[in-house]
This record gives structure tokens, C-alpha cells and sequence, in this order.
């Protein structure tokens, strides 16, 4: 007799645990939902997010009857309207663009560069591992924030700093400092692979360096770099709102074709200057920042139990 | 343990070098210097500019302004003026007549000594780290005593919250709530004499730290009460607080006394928003101010201290590790 039952792989298996994760599918929901909000901001926002609806300032959100600015909400500006009479809700929409892109794309450069030099470093010989892993120590010493300011400040009005309204620029800032960390892990990954039995045999039968690499050893990576993910893009959606709020992130657009807009970090700074008399212009964007970066914390930490069952329970 | 300690003070070394040249080299790149003032204002004449240039040795080849900045050079007179290494972080580019240490460090007259810039944002860091520890710690304990009751939901739900949501965005929405709505407090004070408006603040910056601590405790004491030893000494009769204080804490406490460390750190780093915010007069504000100035050597001081900060909060950990638990040998 043979007992035979569906065969499960890794993943299949990591995806049963992560949907039975309520909190992980919360997390994945809201993302899905803010990514949808981004792909389609032009047909979704009610409004032309530059649009100047002159003698529409201040207007508070459209349930608001008095405010204490004495006007009172309207149905076609769904959270009120800013300081010159833009529209928060389309303002905020076009933000979410910016935010899921500046949450993906510097962590993509991060897990190449990363993930090449941890394979490297892992692999070389002591000598080189030895120097790459001082240099990356280094790095990791450097107070990060303060390391994107500098760099977003001083290369600001050059013309890399103008590229991409200045998001350019905050990419290749948030990846230079980031990489280690992924370089590290891939390494310490190596390192505790290299010696195991199923590496050896495949160098047994003559694998070659770079095919154990790619076969073996970067396959055995990615549940570690899976969940590293989930808990970087958080950082880097919150380090744009940080220099946003500062005033030295993206450059808010005044052309309506171009592609990115406006940041949520870009309206936490516009709302700060009226925060006692609307508060909701401060509020509203500080809720979808939390909002974003809690969803996707909740996934990363139910992609970490479920990635890793040992994992569980600990931080 | 000696040994070790001399080495990673050494290895702290090349760490602020890397950290100073990469910000001189971005300052120098930068336009503008320490002489322009804002447009519309007379400016300096291209001769006494000169002049200038060539008293603070601006005149000379990058890596000699380099080397000057950190260890020292000679002045036009012949005479050693000492660089960043005797504490001299050389002149503000936008406040006239006043050096960076001048602005960070100095004490009003007839104040006492934490009344500098550099003292109230050390007096916000640790108080928001006490609040952390006496709000978190305890947090902590109680829901791993009562695992899977309300009291450890409820303290998971505001754990999880404050781990996750920045601390600027939670200042802003307890700024919001508490000045805003309420009126209990002021947004910006008029004075920071009083200790009730600093309540605020310190709980906005250190929000994120209790709520990591709590978490930490929590695991940890989860982990240590499943352990053979305490079952012992509740086998042996000993009294519940007994077991809880002498055999759980102590070994529970352990990995959260080491995150202290980074966690002062980055509450000393992380408060330059919140002092914005709040227009707390710390050194976090002074660095957001001479941002937007584009003060770029009060930038350069500021990274630099804070860069010190980091790397020895960094050592305090790892050398703590080697108190705290014999059993981690320090290499």
C-alpha cells in the first residue's frame, strides 16, 4: 500500500500559515488597496490634484458642518481642501504613488547590489571577505537619516538632484546606506551553507561556483530576504515622509503631466503650517503614512512566523 | 575585556573618519559658503572675502582643509589653530561671529550647565528613555504573567502601534489630539522651565522605545518562564514574587538592558523632528534649522556628534553583553 497525499512545497506551505495570519492579512489587504490607489490615481481622483479652486481655501472635510475657519465642508471635496484651495483627497491619491514607489524601488536595488555582494563576500576568500565585511561595517556605523540628508541637501539643485522631481536622487540615497544589511545577511546565509552535506555533493558531481550559487545557495536566501523586505519598505516610505516633512524630499510638480506629484511627506509639511485652525490637512496624511507602514509591518511580521515557524513569538 | 573595549574604541576611528570626509566632501560640493549672505542683503565684497577665505584657511587645497578641520593647521600668523579632535568645529556659516561648539555647547550666562542646547536635548533623550523603561518594562512583565488575557491584547495592540507607527507621525497625532482638540497643552510652549511641558514631548519620542521594550519583555519573559530553572525554584517552595523577581527578571532583562543602549541613541538622533515640532531649542532643531539655512558646518558638527553618539551607545552594548551574562564571551 502506498500512502500518498499532495505534495506541498516551501512556499505553498508558508502561504497556508500566512493567510491564517489575521493581522498578516489585514496588512496585505490595506497594501493591495493603497497599490491599486497609486496604478490608477488619475481615474480615481476626483479632482486635478494642482487644481487652484480659488475661494475654496481651508475648506474642512465635506461631514465637517462649521469649522473654525467658518466655512463649511462640500460633498465634491471629500477631506476639505489646503492652504491655496487644492483638493486634499486627489493630493493624497497621487501621494500613495509616490510612497509605494519609494518603498519598492531603492529596496530592489538594495536586494541586487546586496544580495551580489553578500554571495561575493561569502564565497571569496577570507582575505576579501574580511575587507568587504570591515567596509560594510563602516557603513553600517553611519547614522543613516542624517547620511540621506546630507546627501538630498548638498546634491539637491544639481542636475541629478533634479531628475524625477528629486526622487532620483532619494533612491540612490537610501540605497547606498541600505545595501549592507542584506550584504550581511546573504553572507551569514553563505557562510552557514557553504559546508552543508547537499553543497558538497553538488560539488561532487561538478556543479560549478556559479551554478551552486544560483541553485543552492540564493534559493536557501530568499525567505530571509522575503521578510527583510516587508520590514524595509516601511523604512523607506518613512524616510521620504521624514524628508518630505523637512522639506528637502520630492519637489511638488506644478506640471500636471508629470508623474509623480506630490508626496505624503510634501503634505505633512503643507499641513503643518495651519495645524491649529485644520488639523485634518496635518491628519489625514499622517493617517495614510501610519497606516501603510503598519500593514506593512503586520505582514512582515506574518511572513516571519510563517517563513520560519521556529521564529515564532520571538521579535 | 579590556583588550576588546581598546579595540572597538579604535575601530570607532575609521568609522567617524569615514562619516567626517563623506559630509566634508557632499559640504564642499555643495554651493554657497560661509560668507554669502541671504540674497537681497548687501553682501561681502569680493577682497574682504578674500580675506576671509584666507584666515580660515579656505584659500588652501581640499584635503589641507580636510586635515585642518580634524586635527588642526596653522594659521596665517604661524600660529596651531587645533581642528575637530580639541573639540573646535570651526564657524557657523550663517551666525555671524559664533563657532558651531560656541552655539551647541555654550551656556547663557548665569545658567547651570544643561541649560546648553546639547543639555536639553540630553535631558529630552533620557527622560523619554526613563519613561520607556518604567512604562515598558513593566508593560512587558504583566502581559507575559497574564499571556492571553485582556490586559496583554490590550498591551500588544499599543505595543505593536507604537513599534510600527513613526514617532513623528505619532507626535503629530498626539499633538493633534492633546493641543488641538483638547487644550491641555500648548503646541509650542512659551517656556521650557516647567517640567509639565516636557511631558509631551518626551512621550512622543520615546513612544516607539517603550512600546519595543514591552514587546522585548514580553518575548523574553515568555521564554525564561518555560525554562527548568524557574520550574525549580517553584518546586522548592519559594514565594511567586520571589520566583518572578529573582529568577525570571534577572535573566529576562538581559536582552532588554543591551537594546538600551541603541535605543538612547537613536532617541538623541531621532529627536530632531520631534524638537521642530515641538520648537524644543536642543541640537535636533539647530540641525533641522541649519538645514534649511544650508549651514554647512553647523551640518558637519552636528553629524559629527552624532555620529560620536551612535558609535559609543554601539560600544556601551556590546561590552554590557559581557556584564550581564557570563555566558556570551565578548570577542
Amino acid at each position: 500500500m502506498v500512502l500518498s497525499r499532495p505534495s506541498r512545497s516551501l512556499w505553498g506551505d508558508a502561504w497556508s500559515r500566512l493567510i491564517r495570519n489575521k493581522a498578516a492579512v489585514v496588512g496585505m489587504v490595506i497594501i493591495v488597496l493603497f497599490a491599486v490607489v497609486a496604478v490608477f490615481a488619475p481615474l480615481l481622483a476626483p479632482h486635478n490634484p494642482l487644481q487652484i479652486n480659488s475661494g475654496k481655501e481651508f475648506l474642512p472635510p465635506a461631514w465637517v458642518k462649521e469649522s473654525s475657519t467658518g466655512k463649511s465642508g462640500e460633498a465634491q471635496f471629500l477631506l476639505g481642501t489646503d492652504t491655496i484651495g487644492r483638493d486634499l483627497l486627489s493630493r493624497l491619491i497621487y501621494g500613495a504613488r509616490v510612497s509605494m514607489i519609494v518603498g519598492l524601488t531603492p529596496v530592489l536595488i538594495i536586494l541586487l547590489i546586496g544580495t551580489v555582494i553578500g554571495l561575493m563576500s561569502g564565497y571569496a576568500t577570507a582575505r576579501v571577505d574580511n575587507l568587504l565585511m570591515r567596509f560594510t561595517d563602516v557603513i553600517y556605523a553611519f547614522p543613516d537619516l542624517l547620511f540621506y540628508i546630507i546627501m538630498m541637501i548638498t546634491l539637491r539643485d544639481t542636475a541629478l538632484g533634479r531628475m524625477m522631481n528629486g526622487l532620483f536622487l532619494l533612491f540612490v540615497a537610501l540605497a547606498i546606506v541600505s545595501w549592507v544589511g542584506v550584504a550581511r545577511l546573504v553572507r551569514g546565509q553563505v557562510l552557514s551553507l557553504k559546508n552543508k552535506e547537499f553543497i558538497e555533493a553538488a560539488r561532487c558531481i561538478g556543479s560549478s561556483d556559479t551554478r551552486i550559487m544560483s541553485r543552492h545557495i540564493l534559493p536557501n536566501c530568499l525567505s530571509p530576504l522575503v521578510v527583510w523586505m516587508a520590514f524595509a519598505i516601511p523604512r523607506m516610505i518613512i524616510a521620504e515622509a521624514v524628508l518630505g516633512y523637512l522639506g528637502i524630499g520630492l519637489r511638488p510638480a506644478t506640471d500636471p503631466h508629470a508623474f509623480f506629484i506630490t508626496s505624503w511627506g510634501v503634505s505633512l509639511l503643507e499641513g503643518q503650517t495651519a495645524i491649529n485652525a485644520q488639523p485634518w490637512l496635518l491628519l489625514a496624511p499622517a493617517l495614510c503614512v501610519a497606516l501603510v507602514v503598519m500593514a506593512f509591518t503586520f505582514l512582515g511580521d506574518g511572513l516571519r512566523d510563517a517563513l520560519d515557524p521556529r521564529m515564532r513569538g520571538t521579535m | 575585556m579590556g583588550k576588546f573595549i581598546v579595540r572597538r574604541l579604535l575601530w570607532m576611528i575609521p568609522v567617524l573618519f569615514t562619516i567626517t570626509l563623506v559630509t566634508f566632501l557632499f559640504m564642499h560640493a555643495a554651493p554657497g559658503g560661509p560668507w554669502d549672505r541671504d540674497p537681497g542683503r548687501r553682501q561681502v565684497v569680493p577682497a574682504t572675502q578674500e580675506m576671509l577665505n584666507r584666515k580660515y584657511g579656505l584659500d588652501k587645497p581640499i584635503w589641507r582643509q580636510y586635515i585642518a578641520y580634524i586635527i588642526g593647521d596653522f594659521d596665517a600668523d604661524g600660529k596651531f589653530v587645533c581642528g575637530a579632535v580639541c573639540g573646535n568645529l570651526g564657524p557657523s556659516y550663517r551666525q555671524r561671529g559664533r563657532t558651531v561648539q560656541d552655539i551647541l555647547f555654550s551656556v547663557p550666562e548665569g545658567q547651570p550647565i544643561w541649560d546648553s542646547r546639547m543639555g536639553y536635548s540630553a535631558r529630552l533623550g533620557i527622560l523619554s528613555l526613563t519613561l520607556a523603561i518604567i512604562v515598558g518594562i513593566p508593560a512587558g512583565i504583566i502581559s507575559a504573567l497574564r499571556q492571553n488575557t485582556w490586559i496583554d491584547y490590550l498591551s500588544a495592540v499599543i505595543a505593536n502601534i507604537g513599534v510600527s507607527v513613526p514617532n513623528f507621525v505619532m507626535g503629530i497625532f498626539l499633538i493633534i489630539i492633546f493641543a488641538v482638540m483638547l487644550h491641555v497643552v500648548k503646541v509650542v510652549p512659551k517656556s521650557w522651565s516647567s517640567p509639565t511641558v516636557w511631558i509631551i514631548p518626551a512621550l512622543v519620542l520615546g513612544f516607539g522605545t517603550m512600546a519595543f521594550t514591552a514587546r522585548l519583555t514580553r518575548s523574553s519573559m515568555l521564554e525564561v518562564m518555560r525554562q527548568d530553572y524557574v520550574r525549580t525554584a517553584r518546586a522548592k517552595g519559594l514565594a511567586e514574587r520571589a520566583v518572578i523577581m529573582r529568577h525570571m527578571l534577572r535573566n529576562a532583562l538581559i536582552p532588554v538592558v543591551t537594546v538600551l543602549g541603541p535605543a538612547l541613541a537613536g532617541l538623541l538622533v531621532g529627536s530632531f523632528i520631534i524638537e521642530t515640532m515641538f520648537s524644543f531649542p536642543g541640537i535636533g532643531r539647530e540641525f533641522v534649522q541649519s538645514i534649511t539655512n544650508r549651514d554647512y558646518s553647523m551640518i558637519m558638527g552636528t553629524t559629527l556628534i552624532y555620529g560620536v553618539l551612535i558609535a559609543v551607545a554601539n560600544l556601551a552594548v556590546d561590552i554590557s553583553y559581557g556584564f550581564l551574562d557570563p555566558r556570551i564571551k565578548v570577542e
